[in-house]
């Protein structure tokens, strides 16, 4: 069965005053349908850009500068403007990181809900209305007949993120891209929003792209990961693979940053030393072509300095690693 | 029920506000130098010393000034504002007549000034480095800087001699029906210039603020969630967009009325538009306290008006501020 | 993830090679980097100089029957004369004097008033604040121009009624945005620590807060220079202006009915007006960019 989504050696840069800085370099994936491909990384590593890539909205200075993105085996990154809009919102959507301000204010929920079936259903204003009451229902908010005439302030955080996820699947698209979807939430309204998620999943079938930096979320909800590094993929696979046997260090400090995650067996003293991973992502256009996780690596040897990083090196059926050492470090 | 309490304290802090602005005509009267009497009159009024007499006693302005004040705003509220003595009619009268022309300019100025100024800016912000953004930005300068009344005076010379082709003096041809869609079109035509000329200073202001409003709203993560709906461009534009863009727009132009009616008055003296503003100038030539004070009481009243109005507009746009959290 | 962080990288590594500077002297050493500013500042010292030494150069008295009334541009006078016979460019030189001082001075009444009017409000809050916001509330409803049309009406046609005048009624502005400015800044550390260290109110409003509350007072001082100069020149439009004093406004004011004869009457003192307005509000553009160099690209 071939993938409702595949991202195909995807390149973004950002255009600044000294030129063309890249930002996400080669990255490949494909999700199939019903499937939950996640993403992870510290913020500035390119998940963010991956997922507005895809959706092509991505903000005016950056470009893709290589790739393409297979939505059902169309290039979406060739599709013309009208061609883009039929496809936005309504094969593909995408929920964002802040429900408080990815609505618009001055219009009420049921009519942002509406909008997309008037938009890609024809449909007339009350049978909208009508069917983004149903929506409603199906993410769970309560009294939704009353609730639909409400503006975004009158509802929750959690509420809000609910109205965008209603919206979001009322055309049941093939592919939804949820970035970040709980970080501006409280932690119990975080489980619920995940658990509506994957049940709305098993409902529609939807193939998902979980941007995210919950590596709880990832072993609970995702089939396959990619972490991202400074704009590179380092290691990608099944979840579980990757999470029982991480091989990037970069991996195994965001596991071990993790109380309740545990790694799978390695030396015990790797471990202790990777507790917090010191430093920060280095800053665009400071990334060269050795590995980019280099200075905060425990592991760095001369190789590491030497050569530049290495491609993903396919290790089993399930995960594929960017390291020179990986065989030592996971053995 | 929450709007009619609104609408009463608003109400309320209005009154207020124009009882005060009647002491201070009350103060203004008494504080310039020379006769009140005189000054109630009207200087070059040619009032006869009978009729001086008589409104000292009509004012009593032998009285304490507490007992004065009491005469003056019993009359007021009556609707007795004095009587021009150059006009020989009641100056309230004299505003009646005055008021619509002077509501035509303020309102058409108002109209075209928003609706101009937001789409020059909602174009330029698509293109903020464009030449049209650039355009904007001079225009915006320009419209500043330049005094009204010469930009009035500019476009008189221009259409008054070299290119006649719109009237550029008074509110209709004397000449043409007085009645009629013959009449309303002279109208109209006298209305093009001054209007056009108030409006402008405006568009500068509202065209930037456009501008700037609208590439905020543009960057908003709300215009992105409408493109990721896979919306067109018109709406994502014309109706994500632009209603946020509006609402400081309304605003600054319910703030600014007031500038708008002090424009007004320079205008109409530039193109002899017999509104208020006229009025004004000509009873500042004829030394005509009474008009003068008069219509300083009733542009506060507009202005007023035009404040409660903006109030309720902007509820209409903004539900945050028409319903609070549930 | 936003476009922002590039360039905020490269800051770092920049500030510290510079020397400490007093905030005023950085804000200039910005001004000079905003070419709109710049090129404000040389029109209005241009302007400026033109009225101080014009004179010198220029040996016609403004208020003199220099020629025949009515003479066009050219050779007998450069700028042509008036309905009386006067000299239009002894007029622009003589009048840049009044209208510049009547803008300068106005505006030092306008902020004066409005500052101490804003701060008090937004520095002592509760009843204080409230009267004073009425107080500001009801000059706002008055239209400002015409207010002082009555009261130059009234109180007489000088320079100096004219110049307090337009200060009376203008101040609304700035007291707006220094109340801001001071509810701002009055619950922040700094003030806390000073009035926890006993400074006393005067101290705390004029040595802690305003020093901090300066920037956008300054470029609403120096807008307001502008706003005096339209509101002279709408004044002597309406027949309000000094009749002793020459000023661009007066000019006008004085010749527009014969605007259609004489074009150059009316054309020369309002370009004059125009072009002192943009130097001024390209300055305080310039100062805007100053203080908050993010917002120069949105202008």
């Amino acid at each position: 069965m071939s993938p409702v989504l595949s991202v195909q050696n995807l390149s973004v840069a950002m255009k600044g005053a000294s030129g063309i800085v890249p930002v996400l370099e080669h990255l490949s994936f494909d999700v199939a349908q019903g499937k939950t491909m996640a993403l992870v990384g510290e913020s500035g590593c390119g998940k963010s850009m991956t997922a507005l890539a895809i959706m092509r909205l991505l903000p005016e200075d950056f470009v893709v500068t290589s790739g393409r993105v297979l939505l059902d085996g169309e290039n979406v990154l060739a599709a013309a403007p009208q061609a883009l809009r039929g496809l936005r919102g309504n094969k593909m959507s995408m929920i964002f990181q802040e429900p408080m301000t990815a609505l618009n204010p001055l219009y009420t929920v049921g009519d942002q809900i509406g909008e997309v079936l008037r938009q890609h259903r024809g449909l007339g204003r009350r049978d909208a209305t009508e069917q983004a009451i149903g929506f409603l229902k199906a993410v769970q908010i309560p009294a939704a007949e009353a609730r639909v005439h409400a503006y975004p302030h009158q509802l929750s955080g959690g509420m809000r993120q609910r109205v965008m996820i209603a919206m979001a699947l009322a055309c049941k698209p093939k592919l939804l891209i949820a970035d970040e979807p709980t970080t501006a939430l409280d932690v119990t309204v975080q489980a619920q929003i995940f658990d509506l998620l994957s049940e709305l999943q098993d409902d529609t079938d939807t193939a998902i792209v979980l941007i995210t930096h919950d590596l709880g979320a990832v072993a609970e909800l995702a089939d396959d990961v990619a972490v991202l590094y400074a704009g590179r993929c380092i290691e990608k696979g099944s979840s579980q693979e990757v999470i029982a046997h991480a091989r990037h260090p970069y991996t195994r400090g965001l596991m071990a940053c993790v109380p309740h995650l545990h790694l799978g067996p390695a030396a015990a003293n790797v471990q202790r030393e990777l507790e917090e991973i010191p430093g920060m992502v280095p800053p665009l256009g400071a990334r060269g072509a050795e590995c980019a996780f280099l200075p905060r690596c425990a592991f760095a040897i001369d190789v590491c300095r030497a050569q530049p990083q290495p491609p993903l090196d396919v290790v089993d059926a399930h995960a594929a690693v960017s390291c020179w050492r990986h065989r030592e470090i996971a053995p | 029920m929450n709007l009619l309490i609104h609408m009463t304290k608003q109400a309320a802090n209005a009154i207020g506000l124009l009882l005060a602005v009647l002491i201070l005509n009350f103060c203004l009267i008494h504080l310039a130098p020379g006769d009140p009497a005189l000054v109630i009159a009207g200087e070059m009024g040619g009032a006869s010393a009978d009729v001086i007499a008589a409104l000292r006693v009509k004012y009593g302005l032998d009285q304490s000034l507490l007992h004065q004040l009491w005469t003056y705003m019993s009359k007021v509220v009556t609707g007795d504002f004095g009587y021009s003595y150059y006009f020989n009619e009641p100056v309230v009268n004299l505003i009646g007549q005055r008021v619509p022309a002077t509501l035509y300019l303020v309102i058409s100025a108002l109209v075209l000034s928003i609706f101009i100024g937001t789409l020059l800016g909602v174009i330029s912000a698509r293109k903020p480095n464009g030449w049209l953004s650039q355009g904007v930005t001079v225009i915006s300068l320009a419209g500043y800087a330049a005094p009204v009344f010469w930009t009035g005076l500019m476009l008189l010379l221009l259409f008054g001699s070299v290119w006649p082709i719109l009237p550029v003096s008074g509110m209709s041809d004397v000449a043409r029906p007085k009645s009629g869609l013959a009449h309303l079109v002279d109208v109209v035509q006298h209305l093009i210039l001054p209007s056009i000329t108030l409006a402008l200073v405006f568009i500068a202001q509202y065209s930037r603020l456009a501008r700037v409003n609208m590439i905020d709203a543009l960057t908003a993560d709300y215009v992105r969630t409408a493109r990721a709906k896979g919306l067109p461009e018109f709406i994502v534009i014309g109706k994500h967009a632009l209603r946020n863009t509006l609402i400081p727009i309304v605003t600054v132009a319910g703030l600014q009325f007031g500038h708008l009616f002090a424009g007004a008055v320079l205008v109409e003296t530039v193109f002899s538009w017999p509104g208020m503003g006229r009025l004004v100038y000509e009873s500042i030539l004829r030394r005509d306290y009474p008009t003068l004070l008069a219509v300083l009481f009733f542009s506060a009243v507009l202005v007023m008006t035009a404040n409660i109005i903006t109030d309720l507009v902007y509820r209409l746009i903004d539900p945050r501020i028409r319903s609070g959290p549930r | 993830m936003s476009t922002m962080e590039a360039p905020r990288a490269r800051e770092p590594s920049a500030l510290p090679s510079r020397p400490a500077a007093s905030p005023l002297a950085a804000m200039l050493r910005q001004f000079g980097r905003s070419p709109a500013g710049v090129i404000g500042a040389i029109v209005l010292l241009a302007l400026v100089l033109i009225t101080l030494l014009g004179p010198t150069f220029y040996g016609i008295d403004p208020l003199d029957l220099a020629g025949a009334p009515f003479t066009p541009p050219g050779a007998d006078a450069w700028l042509g004369t008036d309905y009386l016979g006067r000299d239009i460019l002894a007029g622009l030189i003589y009048g840049g004097r009044a209208t510049l001082t009547v803008g300068g001075v106005a505006a030092v009444i306008t902020i004066v008033i409005g500052v101490t009017v804003g701060a008090l409000a937004g520095f002592f809050g509760g009843a204080v604040d409230t009267a004073l916001v009425k107080l500001t509330e009801f000059f706002q409803i008055l239209p400002s121009l015409l207010f002082a049309m009555v009261l130059v009406t009234l109180f007489g046609q000088t320079l100096t009624t004219i110049t307090i005048a337009i200060g009376v009624v203008s101040w609304p502005t700035a007291a707006r945005l220094t109340r801001a400015e001071f509810l701002r800044l009055r619950n922040l550390d700094f003030v806390k620590a000073s009035r926890a260290a006993g400074a006393g109110n005067g101290h705390l409003i004029l040595r802690v807060v305003l020093p901090n509350a300066l920037p956008p007072i300054i470029v609403s001082a120096t807008l307001a220079i502008g706003v005096a100069i339209l509101f002279e020149g709408g004044l002597s439009f309406l027949g309000l202006g000094d009749p002793n004093t020459m000023s661009w406004g007066l000019m006008i004011g004085q010749n527009r009915n014969y605007v259609l004869d004489s074009w150059w009457t009316v054309t020369f003192p309002g370009a004059a007006i125009f072009i002192a307005v943009l130097a001024i509000s390209l300055i305080g553009d310039g100062i805007n960019d100053a203080i908050n160099p993010r917002l120069r690209k949105r202008g």
